[in-house]
């Protein structure tokens, strides 16, 4: 029977959740097409999070346990997805479209010989073959794109976009990858925490962004004030980045982070192109801006017309209420 | 230390993008042809390290006749040498094709470190260089926001969520570029003077023996307009912002339910 491969990505030891996402995907695609899914999981220390994939649709987990996956390489992981795919024989390979999976599936791909589809929207099957939507000069058009008739077919998925979702599938079959030994010239020595614990925007289900509106700085307080009674991210225009008052990590736009979220509040941003290529594939757009003709109400599902400072805080009040 | 750095030229930003006749592609007309802004941060990157460390710069793109205004561009910043493979218009989109024709036309010459840009505005794939790297047998670092080169290795910072990694990485080797790398130059005067007498090697895509349209990875079907959106619910909330917020949460609990 036809397998997708899943590439499985874990920070710590934990599944990520568009990880999560990309199998759950496989799983709908699979029974649609007749096909399995199988997952490959680097790491170390990683058999319990292997089989608990189990729940979201793998039927078997292809594991490469070893100190030396413990963090990322590109050129490890690139051998233990290639070992995978000569395993499992895949008519295709989806990798989460996060910052790991989008520079490890075009190194796999080209080790296998073939060509990739990145950053992928909606995805249909026709016979075995995935033709694939992705959104191309900055989300201002949509192309429907296909392998060309090569395979495997490797595909990244754009995070937060397709649903986790749990099926009725039990514990996965963990199964260790023997031969697996490359050379990796680039090695990660560390990995560091610089979002203080913070949620990132591109893994965030509601982000509430600040822009120029926001007049400085010390303002994001009442963004990020919203942002924690959402439960969600702050983020931010290129505009406020550039000019120093938050960090880029929070950056949404084309220099910045493509992000879908099934909430975006914009506040005090006019919606230039450069941000709308970031977030216009997020679910429901919220707009604060005080200027009527601001672009970014051309986009939004809802608007206010107003003065954010006076508009946000009883905003928050509300929200709070509701959680009460 | 030489450097090569790889661009493509694309679309400025602000463009209207229009479907052209095919409905494969866009319509060519009136479009202003730009340096991709990721491949900016590259060329700086490779022009402040050989002015650091002593090499040349090569830049190399993959396009039609028009492209060669990105390498005169990026000989003005100052990059020595300028390599254009002429073709491309099949391969709009084919990381892998690009990747396959870039890596033939670099594999006999001499680097140190090849730099890209993080993405190519416009296809926005991002994979070109780590492809270009696996064909060329050398480690790559993608994202790049920090970089130290030492003597025959580098230190580079690439961001991920909600962290950064720190890699080292023995050279040669290739980067990917990200904003916050550098503040890329603008050319001088001086320089794009200059830049009409510097080399230009003009490479026919026949002599490295890729055949890009019959032996494609990627195939656009068809590129269209994002569908037109539903205009939103717009609360004017001038005068009685606090009434304007109750309505607007109200709104996203009971009608989008995104509370």
């Amino acid at each position: 029977m036809a397998h997708i491969l899943v590439f499985v990505e874990q920070r710590n030891n934990e599944i990520r959740a568009a990880s999560l996402q990309a199998i759950s995907e496989a799983r709908r695609q699979a029974a649609a097409g007749g096909m399995e899914v199988a997952a490959v999981l680097p790491g170390h220390g990683v058999a319990d999070a292997a089989a608990g994939l189990g729940a979201y649709g793998a039927g078997r987990v292809h594991v490469a346990d070893d100190p030396q996956f413990e963090r990322y390489s590109a050129e490890g992981y690139t051998a233990v997805v290639a070992k995978a795919a000569e395993q499992v024989q895949p008519t295709a390979i989806f990798f989460p479209g996060t910052a790991m999976g989008r520079d490890l599936a075009p190194r796999v791909a080209a080790r296998l010989g073939v060509g990739a589809l990145a950053d992928v929207v909606e995805l249909t099957l026709e016979g075995d073959a995935f033709v694939a939507r992705r959104p191309v000069y900055s989300a201002k058009a949509f192309a429907t794109v296909d392998t060309a008739g090569k395979r495997p077919q490797v595909i990244s998925l754009r995070p937060n976009v397709f649903a986790a979702e749990k099926s009725d599938g039990g514990s996965a079959e963990v199964v260790q990858l023997e031969g697996v030994s490359p050379t990796i010239r680039a090695v990660v020595q560390e990995l560091r925490d610089t979002g203080g614990g913070e949620l990132d925007v591109a893994e965030a289900d509601v982000i509430v962004s600040g822009g120029r509106g926001i007049k400085g700085p010390e303002n994001f307080e009442l963004i990020r004030k919203l942002a924690d009674v959402l439960g969600g991210a702050v983020g931010a225009s290129r505009a406020v980045v550039d000019a120093g008052w938050i960090s880029h990590d929070h950056q949404v736009g084309q220099t910045g982070k493509v992000v879908s979220p099934s909430l975006y509040v914009a506040c005090g941003i006019s919606g230039a192109i450069q941000h709308l290529a970031g977030m216009s594939s997020s679910k429901v757009i919220v707009a604060v801006n005080k200027d009527p003709d601001a672009p970014i109400f051309k986009i939004a599902d809802y608007g206010v017309v107003g003065d954010l400072f006076q508009v946000l805080p009883p905003m928050v009040e509300e929200i709070e209420k509701l959680k009460a | 230390m030489n450097c090569v750095v790889c661009v493509t030229s694309v679309p400025d930003t602000a463009s209207v993008i229009k479907i052209g006749g095919d409905g494969k592609g866009i319509d060519e007309t009136g479009i202003k042809w730009i340096v991709s802004p990721y491949d900016e941060y590259a060329l700086e990157e490779a022009l402040q390290l050989t002015e650091a460390k002593g090499g040349e710069v090569t830049a190399i793109t993959f396009g039609p006749a028009r492209a060669e205004a990105a390498l005169r561009d990026c000989l003005a910043r100052g990059a020595h040498q300028a390599i254009h493979i002429l073709g491309g218009e099949a391969s709009l989109g084919d990381s892998y094709t690009i990747a396959r024709v870039l890596a033939a036309a670099l594999k006999d010459r001499s680097w140190d470190l090849i730099l890209c840009g993080f993405k190519g505005v416009g296809t926005d794939n991002g994979q070109v260089g780590q492809m270009l790297a696996e064909l060329l047998d050398i480690p790559h670092v993608g994202n790049v926001t920090e970089l130290e080169v030492g003597d025959g290795s580098l230190k580079a910072g690439r961001e991920v969520e909600g962290g950064r990694e720190q890699v080292s990485s023995s050279m040669p080797a290739l980067l990917t570029c990200q904003k916050g790398l550098n503040e890329p130059r603008y050319a001088a005067l001086k320089g794009i003077m200059a830049a009409k007498r510097k080399p230009v090697d003009k490479v026919e895509l026949s002599s490295l023996g890729i055949d890009e349209a019959g032996d494609r990875s990627y195939e656009v079907r068809k590129l269209e307009l994002p569908p037109p959106k539903e205009a939103g619910t717009i609360i004017q909330g001038e005068d009685d912002p606090a009434g304007a917020a109750r309505q607007l949460v109200e709104l996203l609990r009971t009608e989008a339910k995104a509370i």
